[in-house]
């Protein structure tokens, strides 16, 4: 059994929250790049500039990519054979709540989400713990805006609706709130589970690397079939108009109920910010 | 889709002038608000009680900033989803405001506002909070500080780059340009 102290994860955390603020990933850039490349309206070129300008200033340390630093999205994998001296719960939120106040972050949470007074350090933030084997701690954390979030959705689709029907559901669902969700767009899509399994691998979809593919060639094929379907909607970037309105569609599966087809869209934004660290 | 450098505050000439596609860069001087001040505004005028800003000729930013570094005018600073504001635009159009910045769709209502009232809705960049901060030379809460980031501040910009998405006379570039691109 493998040791580790809470301020460990304090700490990593926190220097995490930070990092991912104000260096937009590689994995974004090069989408960034490759959408320049290929888009065909003028002003929407004209944006794709504006974000690659945003994100060498941003990286410069004294501003955020984003003025919206998100809600913090935890994937905790916790190896089985590693032990955690202290609350790790408590470790994780003290380290969003350091990151964001040392990092000048904007704090965006609410203490209740109808009597909406702020807790003014950008906690609790939302935790999904998995046990998984091994003595190491893998921590994913997503900074998720709230624009791109509001324009997410969830269906329970009929076993007959089959693929075209999970495939429109995606479509359709880009195609009404994409333009408001600040595009190009990582879209995250879970396909299976239950009601709150597939949101749930929807999130960890969108938090992948847009250019990454599933490992499963089929649903390969049709991260590559909805990347290009959404494309053709014509919102461009930032909905005014072009042919890049998605830098990718990542879509994760999992078993399922005989009578289910549950389908969940999670969008995310341009300013699709994400890190690990492994402790 | 032509190119200006304009100066607010805006006179009904120039948002009359505006059209969809058109780039603006903007300078001088704008006012911040968003969900909450807007809810206070127009609570306000309803009351008959007078706005915390001139709003004849006004430009109205929807913008949370993230908080300033020392020293630092403004942290970053790039527009918010328009369409929460929607139900509070019309009535600050009646007040004299001539302009939005911020970004995605609007309804209906606040289109025909638009071309009720002369009224121009500016897009910038969402989530290029840094560049567009980097236009901003000063930053002051005038109104509503405990609001927080949410306060009424007024911006003075410089050469802030902005597309008109909306303008007086009924265009909408979220409808026009998507059509423009769109393939089957």
């Amino acid at each position: 059994m493998r040791t580790i102290q809470a301020e460990q994860v304090t700490e990593a955390l926190a220097k995490l929250a930070v990092q991912i603020n104000y260096h937009i990933g590689k994995d974004m850039l090069d989408a960034f790049d490759k959408a320049l490349s290929t888009e065909q309206s003028q002003t929407g070129r004209e944006i794709l500039k504006q974000l690659q300008e945003n994100a060498d200033l941003a990286a410069q340390g004294e501003l955020p990519y984003c003025q919206d630093c998100g809600t913090a999205v935890v994937l905790a994998e916790v190896g089985q054979d590693l032990r955690v001296e202290g609350d790790l719960t408590d470790a994780i939120n003290e380290g969003i709540r350091r990151g964001y106040a040392t990092g000048y972050l904007r704090k965006s949470i609410l203490a209740d989400p109808l009597r909406r007074k702020n807790t003014g350090d950008n906690t609790p933030a939302v935790i999904h713990y998995s046990i998984v084997p091994g003595d190491k701690l893998k921590l994913t954390l997503g900074a998720k805006g709230g624009g791109s979030e509001n324009m997410s959705r969830l269906t329970m689709l009929k076993p007959s609706d089959g693929e075209e029907g999970v495939k429109n559901f995606v479509v359709e669902t880009v195609s009404v709130g994409g333009a408001n969700a600040c595009p190009p767009l990582v879209v995250g899509v879970g396909v299976g589970g239950n009601f709150e399994k597939a949101a749930f691998l929807a999130k960890k979809a969108a938090l992948r690397a847009p250019a990454s593919r599933n490992a499963d060639p089929f649903y390969a094929a049709m991260e590559d079939e909805l990347t290009e379907r959404c494309n053709k909607l014509g919102i461009g970037p930032m909905g005014l108009g072009g042919t890049v309105t998605v830098l990718g569609v990542n879509v994760e599966a999992y078993p399922c109920h005989l009578v289910a087809l549950p389908v969940a869209v999670n969008i995310n934004c341009h300013a699709d910010r994400h890190g690990e660290v492994v402790l | 889709m032509a190119e200006y450098k304009l100066t607010t505050p805006l006179s009904d000439d120039v948002a009359e002038k505006l059209r969809i596609g058109d780039k603006v860069l903007l300078s001088g001087i704008i006012y911040s608000a968003r969900d909450a001040a807007h809810k206070r505004m127009v609570e306000g005028l309803n009351k008959g009680e007078p706005l915390p800003l001139e709003m004849k000729g006004a430009v109205i930013y929807y913008v949370g900033p993230s908080p300033a570094r020392p020293g630092n005018v403004i942290g970053a600073a790039g527009p918010t989803t328009a369409v929460r504001m929607d139900a509070y635009a019309p009535r600050l159009m009646e007040a004299g405001m001539k302009g939005m910045i911020a970004k995605g769709k609007r309804q209906e209502a606040v289109k025909e506002g638009m071309k009720k009232h002369r009224v121009v809705y500016f897009g910038a960049t969402g989530g290029a909070g840094a560049l567009i901060a980097k236009c901003i030379k000063r930053a002051e809460i005038i109104a509503y500080e405990d609001l927080g980031p949410e306060a009424v501040r007024l911006l003075e910009v410089k050469e802030m780059p902005l597309v008109v998405v909306g303008d007086a006379h009924g265009g909408d570039l979220y409808i026009e340009g998507r059509k423009k691109y769109e393939s089957t």
